[in-house]
């Protein structure tokens, strides 16, 4: 069931901001609503609903309303009309303190500029959303130590902000987003300003705590790689309004229009590709055939070895034709010939970082899931064709997996 | 151009007239708790040896400056005793400080209603320009008609002159404070109590700590004018040399002013750069 769920929500900034909404309805653009009636359209009419447990993304380019949307959802910016449905409650019914609770218990915040608080020290700030709501001095600090470890800053408590590094700060406006232990987390180009290593690091940290902590969490960038890294959903905006929302391979392969494709295009695909969208179906035998067999399907598939798996699929070795013939001639069993070190990696490893494996190995990578068994195998001319930029067709194939 | 002149004297001082007869008993609460507080003061400030006294101010310097300060302070406060001007001094230490905890008490507050409203804000920055500009002894007038003469006048006409800095310092400190903290701490979901509590007032008190100290400069520049309707203190000496022509008197009088201002003056900068310092 969706957590968040938007309806037409729309924010005019200006006097009298409702005479633009029938010219909103009439399709009229932000440049023309903003001639004629000095208004601005910060968004337009956005429909989405977020998946609890999502990494939903939201980007577009400089003053196409992000910020503004992510605020309309914890009520920072009061929305002009539409709906908010959080658990398919009303958002924007709530009373002031039925706000409160809401923003207290259930949505946090990380800011862009860390927006810590500079007369508090770092387990002060973490603590700010605990002690507003009267929970007890012990208790609090408990809490708040236990954030500050999850983002590996513990020891630093009693130190003040500004004696921090810019990555560190960010840590902390983490900690304090989660020490509340909301459900929905926002975050506002929270890594812009850090320095790319820093920025990668502190991505690898939130996915991992994504999988551990399960928050739904509605990120905005304007960094596309960014975006592909960690969304599992994004929406494009562009003068306030979404013009497309899907997966990162639909933003990618099916873009909705030129705005799009021209934001896309010059993506890195071997950043987002992963070993299963270029892998293919791997050749295999099981082991409890013998020699004869192996180089008969060799022969019948047209291949120059064969991977050995036991009856669910489990990778055991792999065996070829020369392999084979020895295990003829001495009457050995496959198992007694085949290699066991296989190259070997898991369906998401990037291409990029599968590139660099097989550079010194001959081999084909084999591809190996969670469960140990054999889904495929990655072969270099597909990883070639995906760097030089022909990743459409590898995508379809890839998805038909 | 013949129109007829706005009468606006005779409205001021109908209001004025109006005023005396119906809030009567108001005034004589303020006068009580205003004489209360400077007569509290200035027996406190008396009633023990000037050695203690100077010796607790000294501490006072040394524990917020460095010896210098404390060096000065002693020095100070020395000449003063030895001027013979102890007494009078203490009674303008007591007229000053009152008129600057009463600013505080109501500057503070007010400087915070103007930070949240753009409409308080644009009624009282013209009555502060007002209250600024429009010269001490026009208000002197009422105030003796309100309150009679002697020390409330003169600290209520001191409080008229002195507490913008302490309102106009309040509203700008606050205002001052970042926007995203500001969200910050709404997107947590404080009330707005706390939100003044735990972050606008903790980084807006280095800018009040200046307003304050601009007040209490302020309210000492009015010892003088005070003394005309009957304040004690120094500012009595000054006045009076100055209508006997006694140069010198008058010179004494006035040095021990400055030495008072100089000390409150580093004081409270002090202070005030401490709360810098941890914000
Ligand atoms: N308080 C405001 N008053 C008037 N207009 C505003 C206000 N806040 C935002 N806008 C306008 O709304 C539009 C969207 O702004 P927003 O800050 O949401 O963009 P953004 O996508 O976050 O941009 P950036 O990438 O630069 O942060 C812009 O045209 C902006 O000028
Ligand atoms: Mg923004």
């Amino acid at each position: 069931m969706a957590i968040l769920e938007a309806k037409k929500l729309t924010k005019i900034f200006g006097d009298d901001p409702k005479k633009a909404i029938p010219l909103l309805e009439k399709g009229w653009s932000k440049d023309k609503i903003l001639k004629e009636s000095k208004l601005t359209v910060g968004v337009n009419q956005a429909e989405f609903s977020i998946e609890s447990g999502q990494i939903f993304v939201i980007m577009g380019l400089s003053g196409s309303g992000k910020s503004t949307l992510v605020r309309l959802l914890n009520r920072l910016i009061e929305p002009t009309t539409g709906q908010l449905l959080f658990n398919g409650s009303d958002v924007l019914r709530m009373n002031p303190e039925q706000l409160r609770q809401y923003r207290r218990k259930h949505i946090g915040m990380v800011f862009q500029k860390f927006a810590l608080f500079p007369h508090r020290t770092v387990i002060q700030n973490i603590e700010y959303g605990l002690e507003i709501q009267g929970i007890e001095k012990k208790k609090r600090r408990e809490m708040a130590m236990e954030s500050l470890k999850l983002v590996g800053l513990s020891g630093y408590e009693d130190s003040y902000p500004h004696q921090l590094s810019g990555g560190m700060q960010q840590r902390v406006g983490l900690a304090r987003g989660l020490a509340n232990d909301p459900e929905i987390l926002l975050m506002d180009e929270a890594f812009s300003a850090l320095d790319p290593l820093i920025r990668k690091d502190m991505q690898d940290e939130l996915l991992e705590l994504q999988t551990k902590m399960k928050k739904t969490i509605v990120f905005i960038t304007h960094d596309l790689d960014e975006a592909l890294r960690i969304g599992d959903q994004i929406a494009l905006m562009k003068d306030g309004s979404i013009v497309q929302i899907g997966t990162p391979e639909e933003i990618l392969m099916q873009p909705a229009n030129k705005y799009v494709e021209r934001f896309v295009e010059d993506v890195d695909l071997s950043k987002v590709l992963t070993a299963s969208h270029a892998m293919e179906k791997a050749e295999t035998i099981t082991i409890d055939r013998g020699p004869r067999v192996a180089l008969q399907f060799m022969r019948d598939r047209g291949v120059s070895s064969l991977y050995v798996v036991d009856r669910s699929m489990t990778l055991l070795g792999l065996v070829s034709a020369e392999d084979a013939a020895a295990a003829l001639k001495d009457s050995k069993g496959l198992e007694d010939v085949m290699q066991k070190e296989v190259p070997i990696t898991s369906p998401d490893s990037l291409l990029n970082e599968l590139f660099e494996m097989m550079g010194n190995a001959k081999l084909p990578v084999a591809v190996i899931d969670d469960t140990g068994r054999l889904r495929g195998v990655v072969i270099k001319g597909a990883v070639l064709a995906a760097l030089a930029g022909n990743g459409n067709s590898l995508l379809d194939g890839g998805d038909s997996e | 151009m013949n129109l007829p002149k706005i009468p606006l004297a005779d409205w001021i001082e109908s209001i004025e007239k109006w005023l005396e007869n119906n809030l009567g008993p108001l005034f004589d609460f303020i006068s009580l708790i205003i004489g209360g507080t400077v007569n509290g003061l200035d027996d406190m400030l008396r009633g023990v040896p000037p050695l203690v006294i100077i010796a607790l101010f000294v501490v006072l310097a040394w524990f917020l400056g460095k010896w210098k300060m404390a060096l000065f302070t002693l020095i100070g406060l020395l000449i003063i005793e030895n001027l013979g001007l102890w007494g009078p001094t203490m009674q303008t230490l007591a007229l000053v400080l009152t008129a600057a905890i009463i600013s505080v008490v109501i500057g503070v507050p007010i400087g915070i209603l103007c930070a949240n409203s753009n409409v308080m804000q644009r009624i009282f920055t013209p009555l502060l320009d007002f209250m600024q500009t429009m010269p001490a002894f026009v208000y002197l007038l009422p105030a003796v008609t309100f309150f009679r003469l002697g020390v409330v006048p003169g600290v209520i006409s001191s409080i008229i002159f002195a507490i913008p800095p302490t309102i106009r310092l309040t509203n700008l400190g606050i205002r001052q404070v970042p926007g995203e903290l500001v969200e910050a701490a709404d997107a947590f979901g404080s009330t707005p109590l706390q939100k003044l509590f735990k972050l606008q007032l903790p980084i807006a008190v280095p800018t009040i700590m200046a307003g304050i100290n601009q007040t209490i400069m302020l309210s000492l520049s009015m010892v003088v004018i005070a003394s005309m309707i009957g304040a004690q203190g120094v500012g009595e000496y000054v006045y009076r040399a100055v209508t006997q022509g006694r140069t010198g008197v008058g010179f004494e009088a006035g040095l021990a002013i400055v030495i008072l201002a100089i000390i409150l003056d580093r004081l409270t900068q002090k202070v005030v750069q401490r709360t810098e310092k941890k914000s």
